[in-house]
């Protein structure tokens, strides 16, 4: 129901209540209402539900949330090798992603 | 997809995984409160990933689920109204009330129509204006700004034939009601993002500091709620108590200004009743008073509804975390997607849906053994 589908917007028309901008979703490309996010331009990523974009996607925060992963990835087995190798196992047995 | 594949990578969850299990000394029990991390837990199986300590309780933020029982029958007795075309998002259509399901309804030639956005059934008002339409508004925080401009457009447009069954339910008195259960087992809450990308995150922190349980804001992707795993379990071990955010890329602390304004001119907080639950003090919205000439309730008055439960169901028991879906005796017997008891397993979003669709059945997973 809360589902958010990340999408690119591709036009903006319209103003005020009615601003709507055709929104890529990989291919897949829907009228979406864009007055809550008055801030999105062409080009922009936005979370869109029931037909409105209801965030702007923060390109800079998504970069450094994986950039941290990344580093700690590097470093993780050399610092901890038993807890690296016991999340593995549970992989390799469990259904995950 | 740009913003989802990157967020499911294999080897940046081992990463987190490893994290965890660095960290965690002793059991926690976590709620997430949002039924569609619930779904996506399951369906990846991250309930299982993490150590066997963390127990992962199933929260109701599945709007399906909760719409009470009273309000599903006004819905079926204006739906089966030959003047009425009533639109609805596609899962509410199975949800059972007393007697039938909106389904019922149609068969026996309800004009009912399944729509993606309530723009969606307002352009179908504006296109017969010799029809009344109703759209079903039920949601929570995440889908108050669409039903909210749905409502404004009808009235600057002044499309007299649109009306709303309004049924908005808050994710923050909820999580009260359950952290005041003398029974409350939950320790640590993922935040539902995208209803603070609407909300923002402001609003918890008072919770997370009255009731000292920490709260980290999650997305749905394995990624962001593994990373929101671990910074619920080390804010835990550390003794802290705070509103964390671990989906910036969607969420600010003071959220989506417009849609808030927009929800503030169309909306007024109101008591709720929540299926299974009961009633929760200011834990919904209702129509403010300039805009009560869409409230489908008082356009189309609906008498007798006298409502019935199964006496089977123990939909309640999994919406407040005091059991697990494959617990329940009716769990996959009496009760299954085709046939629902109640509506946790209808909604794509409710719990003992889930645990259904991605085979979580106890007796099996025994034998198995």
């Amino acid at each position: 129901m809360c589902l958010g589908i990340p999408g690119k917007v591709i036009e903006v028309t319209g103003e005020g209540v009615t601003r709507t901008g055709r929104v890529d979703f990989d291919g897949i490309v829907k009228d979406v209402n864009l007055a809550y996010v008055p801030e999105v331009q062409v080009g922009d990523y936005t979370i869109v539900h029931v037909g409105f974009a209801i965030a702007q996607l923060d390109e800079a925060a998504a970069m450094e949330t994986l950039q941290l992963l990344q580093q700690l990835d590097a470093v993780d087995t050399e610092l901890d090798p038993d807890a690296a190798l016991a999340a593995e196992e549970r992989i390799a047995e469990g259904s995950g992603p | 997809m740009k913003y989802l594949d990157e967020f499911r990578d294999p080897d940046l969850a081992k990463v987190l995984l490893g994290e965890i299990e660095e960290t965690i000394t002793q059991p926690w029990v976590l709620m997430e409160v949002c039924g569609g991390q619930t779904h996506s837990i399951i369906r990846n199986g991250i309930d299982r990933l993490i150590p066997a300590e963390i127990e992962m309780v199933h929260g109701p933020g599945c709007p399906v689920c909760v719409t009470p029982l009273d309000v599903i029958d006004k819905a079926l007795a204006i739906a089966a109204r030959p003047d009425v075309t009533f639109c609805s998002f596609g899962d509410m259509l199975r949800v059972p009330g007393s007697d039938g399901d909106l389904f019922t309804v149609k068969s026996a030639g309800g004009d009912i129509r399944v729509v993606y956005s309530p723009l969606d059934a307002l352009a179908i008002a504006r296109e017969n204006p010799d029809r009344e339409v109703v759209f079903f508004g039920i949601g929570f925080e995440t889908t108050a700004p669409a039903n909210a401009m749905a409502v404004y457009q009808a009235s600057q447009e002044g499309i007299a034939n649109f009306s709303m069954l309004v049924s908005h339910v808050l994710v923050p008195p909820a999580m009260r009601a359950i952290l005041d259960s003398p029974s409350n087992r939950v320790q640590g809450f993922l935040a539902a993002g995208h209803v603070c990308s609407v909300m923002g995150f402001a609003e918890y922190e008072p919770i997370a500091e009255q009731y000292d349980v920490p709260i980290v804001v999650s997305g749905f992707e394995p990624l962001d709620l593994l990373q929101a795993i671990r910074d619920l379990v080390r804010q835990l071990e550390e003794g802290r108590a705070e509103v964390e955010n671990a989906y910036p890329r969607a969420v600010s602390r003071s959220g989506n200004g417009p849609a808030q304004a927009m929800i503030g001119d169309v909306f007024r907080v109101s008591d709720r009743a929540w299926r299974g639950i009961g009633t929760i003090p200011g834990s919904g919205w209702e129509l403010a008073e300039e805009y009560r000439e869409f409230d489908a309730v008082s356009r189309f008055t609906v008498t007798g509804i006298d409502t019935m439960e199964s006496p089977l169901c123990r939909a309640g028991d999994v919406l407040r975390g005091q059991l697990k879906p494959d617990e329940c005796p009716a769990f996959g017997n009496e009760c299954t997607p085709r046939s629902p008891l109640g509506a946790t397993m209808v909604s794509a979003e409710g719990a003992c849906a889930a645990y259904y669709l991605h085979g979580r059945f106890r007796e099996l997973e025994e034998a198995a053994q």
